[in-house]
């Protein structure tokens, strides 16, 4: 499959005859999903959260579910950024949100759709365990091991003759007005 | 022929493209022997640069041997002439050109009118990087067309390793660009945002231009300890307060003399507040940059000093002091780096053995293994600072 931008490039320009493999890694596929699955539960909790509500037995609770949509829409978004970290670690911390709100539908007294509740509970519990492997390998693939060595390069200096004789090139020239 | 192609956002792969042709008679072909990863090929790894395309070539620091020139660049170089690209595509001739102001090259652009649309007017053809640049297909490859390569070509000896030479192509003529803006002073403390390649080139530069004191700013470690290994004083910011660390090295006067090496990507300590406003903005879209050092440059310069800034920005940023710099008249000095306006000096400087720019290099791998290497670079891992990559 060849991008479609192949076709706008200038004749005599190099067009992509195979593909190799991408600098993404498993961590960043995966979290990629993560990102636009949250995206899209939160549009449709802020949308329709009756539909929610209803399916769950928790009426009366959609100002709460509108605000988790847009708790959800603003975590994919920094999913998908960047600050991956970032939006991995506001994933979880809504999932275990989720999933005490859940319980609350699962003890309501009188709760017909008490089945739905722990189906959704089940799904939630299992898109945690996905956060989790994703955050923990982003860390990893993307994490710096360790602190790093501040002597490391400490005989680096760049120049051959050492620092000292860079500040006498420097000062000469400034003295003789021709740098 | 194979080259590193951008596919979107951190998605970067070896392909195998078709061999560039030469197009226009001032052209010329590059087999490229040593090309290299730029902090400016991150911010278009991370999407943060417009109209990118999937299928562009990466790389715009690369060097080389002639393999074919067309009909109009041959009195000015042969089949076989060793030869380090500019990043900046210059013509040579128009009235920017002959003021020796390349990177706004009147002529190279060849999406000008997308450009003029953009930044009011067109600035010069760059490789590898944006379509508002002229979308050219870069280096990162091996082979390379070189437009108006009659012009757009530093030659350079037999006899000096490429990994000496290389880096004349951008950073060095860079950050000493950055620091020749500053117009240094004997008296002077220049204080250097950023310890990545073009920040250590910086420090170097200011150095050889007679600068009393250097000050580098990072939170890396190892990039710290290379920047006092160049002759820096170091400030941590994930340590210490930058402003007032700064204003006890001069004595509470502020540094007369700031540049960015840092760009739209800075880091901020979560303590300090325009963090989370500004990545909040970058992410919604709303912001296209994140200004943290340029407003640390704007507080803590000394009255009527110099900012210079070859840090990239894109576009819109927000919650500049401009009062602050107007009132205490500061000059603001940037740009895309006019290469060849300072290279035959800086090679002289290489073969004078003032200074050899190779010490930034960390890793060196086949042109394959580009694609990790773009992760490596970016996430700071195995305390790589530069890479160089070989077709
Ligand atoms: N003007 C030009 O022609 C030109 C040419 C080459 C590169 N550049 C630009 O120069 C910049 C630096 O390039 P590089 O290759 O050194 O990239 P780099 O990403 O390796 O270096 C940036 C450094 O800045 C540090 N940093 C981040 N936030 C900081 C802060 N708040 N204070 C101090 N330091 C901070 C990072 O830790 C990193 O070490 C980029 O924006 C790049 O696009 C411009
Ligand atoms: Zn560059
Ligand atoms: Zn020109």
């Amino acid at each position: 499959m060849f991008p479609l931008s192949n076709l706008v490039r200038a004749k005599g320009d190099p067009k992509i005859l195979r593909s190799g493999p991408s600098s993404l890694t498993m961590a960043d596929k995966l979290t990629r999903g993560l990102g636009w699955f949250s995206i899209g539960l939160g549009l449709t909790e802020l949308l329709a959260p009756r539909k929610i509500t209803r399916a769950l037995g928790m009426r009366g609770m959609e100002p709460l579910v509108r605000a988790y949509g847009a708790r959800e829409i603003a975590a994919g978004v920094m999913t998908l950024s960047t600050e991956k970290h970032l939006g991995l670690a506001s994933r979880v911390a809504g999932d275990g949100l989720d999933i005490a709100t859940l319980a609350v539908g699962l003890v309501r007294p009188g709760n017909r759709r008490r089945d739905n509740v722990a189906l959704a509970i089940a799904m939630v519990v299992g898109v945690t365990v996905l956060d989790i492997a994703a955050a923990r390998a982003t860390k990893v693939a993307h994490g710096r091991n360790g602190a790093g060595d501040r002597r490391k390069f400490a005989d680096r200096t760049g120049f051959p003759q050492g620092v000292e004789a860079a500040r006498r090139i420097g000062t000469t020239a400034r003295t003789a007005g021709s740098a | 022929m194979k080259a590193l192609v951008w596919h979107g956002k951190e998605d970067i792969r070896c392909d195998r493209v078709s061999d560039p042709e030469i197009q226009d008679s001032r052209d010329a072909i590059i087999k490229v022997t040593s090309c290299a990863i730029c902090g400016s090929d991150l911010h278009l790894f991370h999407n943060f640069i417009p109209a990118m395309m999937p299928g562009d070539i990466m790389g715009h620091e690369a060097m080389g041997e002639v393999v074919e020139v067309g009909s109009a660049a041959k009195g000015k170089l042969k089949k076989g002439d060793r030869v380090v690209v500019p990043f900046t595509i210059f013509c040579g001739e128009c009235d920017q050109c002959r003021r020796g102001n390349y990177s706004v090259c009147e002529r190279s652009n060849r999406n000008k009118d997308l450009a003029d649309k953009a930044f009011g007017h067109a600035t010069a053809g760059l490789f590898g990087y944006t379509h508002l640049t002229g979308g050219y297909p870069g280096g990162q490859a091996e082979y390379l067309r070189v437009p108006f390569a009659d012009a757009t070509h530093i030659k350079v000896p037999d006899g000096i390793p490429d990994e000496k030479l290389l880096f004349l192509s951008d950073i060095f003529p860079t950050g000493w660009q950055a620091a020749a803006q500053c117009d240094i002073e004997p008296t002077d403390t220049v204080a250097i945002w950023g310890c990545g390649p073009v920040g250590q080139m910086a420090i170097r530069s200011a150095i050889l231009l007679g600068a009393k004191q250097v000050v580098a700013i990072d939170c890396v470690p190892e990039r710290l300890g290379m920047a006092e290994a160049g002759g820096a004083i170091t400030i941590n910011f994930m340590d210490e307060s930058v402003i007032e660390r700064l204003n006890e090295l001069t004595g509470g006067k502020g540094p007369d003399k700031c540049i960015d090496c840092v760009g739209m990507e800075s880091h901020v300590t979560m303590s300090l507040p325009d963090t989370i406003y500004d990545r909040g903005k970058q992410m919604l879209m709303m912001e296209n940059d994140r200004p943290h050092v340029l407003r640390e440059m704007i507080y803590v310069c000394r009255g009527a000093g110099v900012i210079s800034i070859p840090g990239v920005y894109s576009g819109l940023v927000d919650k500049i002091p401009f009062g602050m710099a107007m009132n205490k008249g500061i000059t603001f000095r940037t740009g895309q780096t006019h290469v060849k306006r300072w290279t035959d000096d800086l090679l002289r400087r290489i073969e004078e053995g003032q200074i050899d720019p190779s010490f930034v290099i960390t890793h060196t791998v086949r042109l394959e293994d580009g694609p990790d290497m773009y992760k490596l670079f970016r996430d700071k891992q195995d305390d790589c600072i530069k890479v160089v990559l070989k077709p």
